[in-house]
């Protein structure tokens, strides 16, 4: 279609865009459409550079006012349609239903109004950036909706002084003060036990495991990277029958925190293993390869090299890996099996947790049990907060923007050292 | 073939014939390279290379792509049998002392014998003074003064007085060539008799290259040096000797003649030689 034939065909009035500049004739363009060309006089300072306007907006960022009356109008016009054929037309009912059709007359409307009002081919770009976005936008939604729902139901009824100090002994549901009198902090400790517990126990056979399939590479790993990828799909409850049926039916064991973090370990190892294995693999070779041509030995070069390389990356997996099962419930239920007393010893007897407190109270008749399995839910999210927060700071590349004081490995770096233990040579000469 | 350990023929006083386990600094050491072939799974592709490298000087191995030039430096120091498939025949001789004789291990022989890469390969997660000594902290050798050695060997490199104030900094903030610089004093760091160095310059501009061809120049009277080149005029200005290597059609490579670079390069006695130095063909 010649840029002539855009215009002929174009109704009166109508912003026709074309991506050829060819419907402006090129000599007689008396102002520049860009700053850059320098004033003529020599009193003041050419004018700073502007960017150009293009005929046709390309970038889905381009979104002038007239795109939004379109989005805007299609939103509303979608709206009406829907409401008179869902619900005077035809007899439906239903939210979920109403929204799904609305969204889809939306989406159609879209193209239409963009079709005829700036170009088919802009039209079907439009549909799938809003198709995008809003997709975007209902991930961020719904997380937000379950933030906000549960700090909405927690936060007004928490006895701050109380639910990090106090259990839940002397818990009935008549006393007006339960709130005050009762906390979640025995499953705090709980909570933080196993997965302390865990990550100890888990996190070097991940890190070794993962070093297993990447560096060594040696007999049987593809087998062993199968069978981790398949362990990753292991549900979280038979994991703990998994430990209830060999360690607490067989008496090796009984209840307790350490039983609980042993089935927390079968979540953790799979998951860390695979983010580790796929950190060291982007290590490029070369370092190997210089490490070894400076005369380390293979175990010196993954512990000096390949490591420290990859440092920032087996931390977030390892802080990933743990907001993996601070909030796993199913492997708890017959392992910790929960207890409403604090119980500082992980080794012996039932012990509470997070998820068991919000498991067992929030199905209970007593409105202020209710309240504080929201309470305990508040405190579990924000300690996932934390650990994704804490996640990112330590993703950083080690060293960004400034200079480091001293040139001492790990010196200042205390995350390094609870994860990577420090090399045998430093030990020695400290 | 049978593989020989050499009567204790030592060069010099500081020469022990078991040169592994003690750790011997500074002196450049020569090598002998005597029926050197290699195979990669199988495939034959470097054929009886006998090649000798100077003591304090430099020998630049020059040939088209894929003729074993590579290979046979990778030989040098124990860095081809890391490649899984590859294998080798032939003695390499350390100042006499065979480094794949029995006894010896890679680990030592790469401290004696150490390489430079194609690519800069600073270690990503060390300042640039703990990769300069990396190469001790890898063999556990506490160096007398740190910040001597440092500083020494980064001049050596002929980089100290672009990095002495900020030896802190993270080796991946320099550029390409410092990169490579620094390569080449955390190579020298470890006081190898023989440096090894594979392109060193083919993925740097021409100012750094200039600058490490200085280099490579300035450190030859301490460590002999071989390098890897494909650049006729790099051979012509750095080395004293040359080895002109090509694999025919469906042939191993081969050394096709080696001797001083000025007659290499001005009369070679063999017409591939003369076709390659002056751009005739590969």
């Amino acid at each position: 279609m010649t840029p002539d034939a855009a215009t002929q065909t174009a109704p009166e009035g109508v912003l026709v865009r074309t991506t050829s500049a060819s419907t402006q004739s090129f000599p007689a363009r008396p102002t520049p459409d860009t700053g850059t060309v320098p004033s003529t006089d020599d009193t003041g300072p050419p004018a700073p550079p502007r960017p150009r306007r293009l005929p046709s907006p390309i970038r889905p960022s381009d979104f002038g006012t007239p795109d939004i009356l379109i989005l805007l109008a299609a939103a509303f016009s979608a709206l009406c349609l829907v409401w008179i054929v869902f619900y005077q037309l035809t007899s439906l009912s239903g939210g979920l239903g109403f929204l799904i059709c609305w969204y889809l007359v939306f989406l159609g409307l879209t193209w239409f109004g963009t079709a005829q009002f700036v170009e088919r081919q802009v039209a079907t770009d439009r549909v799938v950036a809003v198709v995008v976005v809003s997709a975007a936008m209902l991930m961020v939604g719904i997380i937000i909706f379950i933030v906000g729902w549960v700090t909405y139901k927690a936060v007004p009824t928490i006895h701050w002084s109380a639910l990090f100090t106090k259990d839940q002994k002397v818990f009935q549901a008549a006393d007006p003060n339960a709130l005050s009198n009762n906390g979640v902090f025995h499953a705090i400790i709980g909570t933080f036990e196993q997965v302390m517990l865990a990550v100890l126990m888990g996190v070097p056979f991940a890190v070794a495991t993962a070093i297993y399939l990447n560096e060594v590479r040696g007999f049987g790993s593809r087998t062993v990277r199968t069978v981790v990828t398949a362990m990753s799909g292991t549900p979280s409850v038979v994991a703990g029958v998994f430990i209830y049926s060999m360690l607490i039916l067989t008496h090796v064991l009984n209840y307790s925190g350490f039983a609980a973090s042993l089935a927390l370990v079968v979540i953790l190892l799979p998951s860390v293993t695979r983010v580790v294995e796929e950190v060291l693999r982007v290590v490029p070779s070369g370092l190997r390869e210089a490490s070894q041509a400076l005369g380390a030995p293979e175990w010196r070069t993954v512990w000096s090299v390949v490591l420290p390389t990859a440092r920032s990356g087996v931390v977030t997996a390892v802080l990933l890996g743990v907001a993996r099962i601070v909030g796993e419930t199913a492997p708890l239920l017959f392992t910790a099996f929960g207890s409403q007393v604090i119980n500082w010893n992980a080794f012996s007897k039932d012990q509470g947790a997070l998820p068991l407190v919000i498991w067992s109270d929030v199905r209970q008749a007593q409105p202020v049990l209710i309240d504080l399995a929201f309470q305990a839910a508040f405190v579990l999210m924000a300690l996932v907060l934390i650990l994704f927060v804490l996640a990112r700071l330590f993703s950083r590349p080690r060293g960004r923007g400034g200079k480091r004081r001293k040139a001492r490995p790990d010196e200042d770096d205390f995350m390094a050292r609870i994860f990577i233990p420090v090399p045998i040579e430093e030990s020695e000469s400290r | 073939m049978t593989t020989t350990l050499p009567p204790a023929a030592p060069t010099g006083p500081g020469h022990p014939a078991q040169f592994t386990g003690t750790h011997v600094l500074g002196e450049p050491g020569q090598i002998d390279a005597e029926g050197v072939c290699a195979w990669f799974s199988g495939r034959l592709v470097l054929e009886t290379v006998n090649l000798v490298m100077e003591q304090s000087k430099v020998t630049a191995l020059i040939g088209p792509s894929g003729c074993g030039k590579s290979t046979f430096l990778r030989i040098l120091n124990r860095m081809h049998e890391v490649v899984p498939g590859a294998q080798l025949a032939g003695e390499v001789r350390l100042d006499g002392v065979d480094i794949y004789g029995p006894g010896q291990r890679a680990m030592e022989t790469r401290r004696h014998i150490g390489m430079v890469f194609q690519k800069p390969n600073p270690f990503p997660a060390m300042t640039i003074a703990e990769n300069v000594l990396a190469g001790l902290k890898f063999s556990r050798i506490s160096p007398a003064n740190r910040d001597d050695l440092i500083e020494e060997s980064l001049t050596k490199g002929g980089l100290w007085n672009e990095v002495k104030d900020r030896l802190g900094e993270l080796g991946g903030a320099l550029s390409g060539g410092q990169q490579q610089r620094l390569c080449i004093a955390r190579s020298l760091a470890v006081k190898p008799r023989v440096l090894l160095m594979d392109e060193p310059c083919s993925a740097l501009d021409p100012t750094s290259t200039l600058r490490i061809e200085q280099t490579i120049k300035e450190i030859a009277n301490e460590v002999t040096v071989v390098i890897v080149t494909h650049n006729m005029q790099q051979a012509q200005r750095v080395s004293d000797y040359c080895a002109f290597f090509l694999a025919e059609e469906n042939q191993p490579g081969r050394v096709i003649e080696a001797g001083r670079t000025e007659m290499i390069f001005g009369e070679p006695t063999d017409q591939r030689t003369f076709d390659y130095v002056n751009g005739q063909f590969g």
